[in-house]
């Protein structure tokens, strides 16, 4: 068995650390050392999107992230998205707008779309088009995901 | 991307006397499933888990002359590794078949089979262990098409398959496993009526469902000897039973607890591997996870087949079809099975043809068993006939909606494979595509306009519901349908409407076998219909309860009785009344708790009818095919949640769309898939698509109590002819493959 490192991180505002073998992808260790399970695993090799976390204001799909790579990282799953029992205007978009079928590439897309959201408030279909493509979803055609991420940027807009 | 002057999504609703069915709540799941709380099968964890790893064949057709475990077994870490000799003995050719697509025997059929299991402490030390184990093969040559598959000096998969001709068994051992036929009226007159005659092969390639969510299972296999499996599954009950029959168990031995689905589309319906962590937990006495990378999802699970099909349809010059001849051949993959027996139900089945013989060909191929995906076999049927049906039109110089609309089917029409149609909506769905903005519009400049309409027969099958009354007036609801996208609330909201209560006071739950009745799979469009109905009849029993309690506690006869929008009162006394929320607070008090139950078999299935009006573009130079207009029509009966309706709908259009431009499975000449992840299976993108218009129409189905004729599988049927006629109008292309790639379309010249 490989020897283990010891990583010292922040997700979702907490710190958290945990050892990993050297050959564990942050996707790995977020679902099976630290039980953030929310972070889907779709396809392991970084293009289905099913694994975006935000790692230092940046998204990354996490399973091309080595667990050791995220020493001294700020990291957001899906599961810090939500401001304890109140649901982001994502979430409720998303809800609201019947933008999920399965879910399970749901939490990816709303970190994608709240990246987004911050770096551009008001997006164009295109724009948002652009931006979640990286991000497969299967089940919906995607009509009713850029209505929810149109409809998030509005609610945000107005509050 | 332009702003529509018109609405995007119609429900062209035909009852509206409603006051749950119809309306958009949000899902009961929805905060688990936002929040990343709901627990999916790969999330799924239990105390002393072990994971397990397959071995997979490298090659698509090989003998196995053994297979040498032992170094494997060594590793540090390794606590089991299980290989066929684990199953129970087969007890016929069919039973061997299903458990060798488990774990193989005698023979690999197809490259990426798995060969053995390892439980190990680890994922990474079952994985090491998986190169430790040796296999020695005796390759041979692979087929991987039916045109292959069917030649005279074919390479043969199984020396125990003889062809079934027509129900005879004829003895002859071949990789056709059964030629059907479908005979309707005199073909050869019906030809000789024709004015018109148009005759085609089309050739479509394997292509995949793409849910997100790879397979998993986690087996415990307990001291007791009941085996537990907590799986994605579209049927629990399928699992249980198929478990109990290839590892020789009672279903009373086997539970299944199915956990959050990722998608399914039908490719979640077999088994894969839950028997292997089933075995590697009977040698372990520890739960055992596998979970499926992707490359394995593509190359081990049940995609749909590549398909061979010729059509040849007639018409007088007044547009009447006097004749439809079609011939498919689809790839079984290695074990028979196609969904060719579904095709055949379908290719013509939107039309009123006097004479039509249609030939189905059961053909295994050198790869997976091809499992359902979405109205199995009908896109590929549709793909041909439909293109066929708008030849015709401008052969004749009609309008193709309108040559459709003079031909179509209608209740009393016999189908071409023997049934009769009862209240079917295919002109209805016909006339909205001709009324609607899109096709009444100009096409943009430099873009082609393709239209066509597909139908899926949909299915009813076994479905039982539980309904308890709490205290607070609420209701707990639970069913066996795994919910794939959103039908627990559609379930609720039957019940909800029978008991007069909001939605949101119905709890609804999906539970494991142990725990509900017999419920089929999710699929073939029956969720909502069937499981829906058992909700509905549920209701109707707590409802019927209700009115005897409210009687017993007025002491008044209780047909005197009546239970409309939640209020229980006297059809002759006004001062007799109470809601439902007052009487359960009394239940307790007044002879105990009210639960009700149901357990159905609906037959009044109703087919689905969906149509698509496309605008594409073409880039000369690079064949790059942009869709910049798509609108779905579709025939549901009765949408009870119209959001989720319309979520199939563009859900299905768009796998449709992949269909037709980009998927298919590439093999090199050994049979191995050369594209197996999502980097070179190219699913579409959020950017390849433009937003996708709807149309409910609502023909209520009169076999259902709310109309409901299941939504889920129709809608994919369209897409491939609607963008083949569409690239058609655009370029005088004829495309008769799939897909139509950039490359594809570049080597075709125009007609």
């Amino acid at each position: 068995m490989p020897a283990k490192t010891y990583v010292q991180t922040t997700i979702n505002g907490e710190h958290v650390d945990f050892l990993c073998e050297p050959r564990q992808s942050l996707l790995e260790c977020l679902r099976d050392e630290i039980g953030l399970t929310g972070t889907k695993e779709g396809c392991n090799d970084g293009n289905c999107g099913a694994c975006t976390v935000n790692i230092d204001g940046r998204i990354v799909t996490s399973c091309l992230v080595l667990g050791v790579e995220a020493e001294g990282a700020d990291i957001e799953t899906i599961e810090g998205v939500a401001d304890g029992s109140n649901l982001h205007p994502l979430q409720l978009a998303f809800l609201e707008n019947a933008a999920l079928q399965c879910g399970i590439c749901t939490p990816g897309f709303i970190i994608s779309s709240k990246a987004l959201l911050e770096q551009n408030p008001n997006p164009s279909e295109h724009e948002i088009r652009f931006w979640l493509a990286n991000n497969l979803c299967r089940c919906t055609g995607y009509d009713k995901i850029v209505r929810a991420v149109q409809d998030a940027a509005k609610r945000l807009q107005e509050a | 991307m332009t702003t529509a002057d018109y609405e995007r999504n119609m429900v062209l609703a035909t009852d509206t006397d409603y006051k749950v069915i119809g309306t958009r709540p949000v899902r009961h799941d929805g905060a688990d499933k936002v929040t990343g709380r709901a627990i999916y099968g790969a999330d799924f964890d239990a105390a002393g888990l072990l994971h397990g790893k397959i071995l997979r064949s490298p090659h698509a057709h090989a003998k196995i002359i053994s297979i040498d475990t032992s170094k494997a077994e060594k590793l540090d870490g390794v606590k089991a590794v299980v290989t066929s000799k684990d199953f129970p003995q087969s007890e016929s050719r069919k039973d061997q078949w299903l458990k060798d697509n488990i774990l193989a025997s005698d023979k690999a059929l197809y490259a990426g089979q798995a060969i053995a299991g390892v439980a190990a402490s680890n994922p990474h030390v079952a994985e090491s262990a998986l190169g430790l184990i040796e296999v020695e093969y005796e390759v041979l040559p692979p087929v991987l098409t039916t045109q292959e598959a069917m030649a005279s000096n074919a390479s043969i998969l199984h020396d125990s398959l003889t062809t079934e001709e027509l129900g005879e068994d004829t003895g002859v051992v071949s990789n056709v496993a059964s030629h059907s036929q479908h005979v309707k009226g005199d073909i050869s007159k019906g030809f000789e009526d024709a004015d018109v005659i148009i005759e085609r092969e089309y050739n479509t390639k394997t292509v995949h469902q793409g849910y997100i969510e790879p397979h998993n299972a986690t087996a415990l296999w307990s001291p007791d000897g009941r085996l537990h499996v907590w799986c994605s599954t579209q049927g629990s009950f399928v699992v249980r039973d198929s478990l109990a029959e290839l590892l020789d168990l009672p279903v009373s031995m086997v539970r299944v607890t199915p956990t959050e689905i990722g998608g399914g589309f039908g490719g979640k319906i077999p088994i894969y591997v839950e028997p292997v962590a089933a075995l590697l937990s009977r040698k372990t006495g520890a739960p055992v996870k596998i979970v499926m990378s992707r490359r394995e999802t593509f190359e081990a699970s049940g995609p749909t087949p590549g398909s061979q099909i010729k059509i040849k349809i007639g018409a007088k010059h007044d547009g009447t079809l006097t004749a439809a001849y079609a011939w498919m051949a689809m790839e079984a993959g290695a074990y028979p099975g196609s969904p060719v027996g579904a095709a055949v139900q379908c290719v013509f089945s939107t039309y009123d043809v006097e004479n039509s013989t249609i030939d189905g060909f059961d053909v295994v191929v050198n790869k997976p068993k091809t499992a359902a995906y979405r109205a199995p076999g009908a896109p590929n049927a549709a793909f041909g006939a439909e293109q066929a049906i708008n030849e015709l039109a401008e052969k004749l110089g009609m309008d193709p909606i309108e040559l459709r609309l003079k031909n179509v089917a209608k209740e009393g029409t016999r189908r071409p494979d023997g049934p009769v149609f009862g209240k079917i909506g295919a002109k209805e769905v016909l006339e909205a595509m001709r009324d609607h903005p899109h096709y009444q519009s100009d096409k943009a400049e430099g873009t082609g306009r393709g239209v066509s309409i597909g139908f899926w027969f949909n299915i009813g099958f076994d479905s039982a519901c539980n309904i308890a009354v709490n205290k607070d007036g609420s209701v707990n609801l639970t069913e066996g349908s795994t919910d794939i996208g959103g039908s627990r609330t559609s379930i609720a909201m039957h019940a909800a409407e029978v008991l007069g209560i909001p939605v949101e006071d119905v709890r609804p739950s999906v539970v494991d076998t142990d725990t509900i009745g017999f419920t089929a799979v999710t699929g073939g469009s029956r969720t909502t219909f069937a499981t829906g109905w058992a909700a509905y009849e549920a209701a109707q029993d707590v409802k019927k309860q209700c009115i005897e309690r409210a009687a017993k506690i007025w002491d008044v006869d209780a047909n005197g009785l009546q239970m409309e929008d939640g209020v229980i009162s006297s059809k002759s006394d006004s001062e007799l009344r109470m809601t439902f929320k007052e009487l359960a607070e009394q239940l307790s008090d007044t002879g105990g708790g009210i639960s009700g139950s149901a357990s159905v078999n609906p037959s009044g299935v109703g087919g689905s009818f969906a149509g698509n009006i496309a605008d594409v573009s073409v880039d000369p130079e690079t064949g790059k095919t942009t869709v910049e207009r798509f609108t779905c029509v579709q025939d549901v009966g009765k949408a009870i949640h119209p959001s989720y309706v319309e979520g199939q709908m563009q859900g299905g259009s768009v796998q449709g769309i992949g269909w037709a431009l980009n998927e298919e499975y590439f093999m090199n000449d050994e049979g191995t898939m050369t594209n197996s992840s999502l980097l070179d299976y190219r699913m579409p993108t959020s950017l390849d698509l433009p937003m996708i218009d709807t149309v409910i129409v609502e023909v209520a189905n009169p076999g259902h109590p709310f109309g409901v004729r299941g939504v889920g599988e129709a809608n994919i049927v369209p897409p491939t002819p609607t963008i083949a006629n569409a690239i058609y109008d655009a370029t005088g292309k004829r495309m008769t493959q799939l897909p139509m790639s950039p490359g594809a379309i570049l080597s075709v010249s125009p007609e």
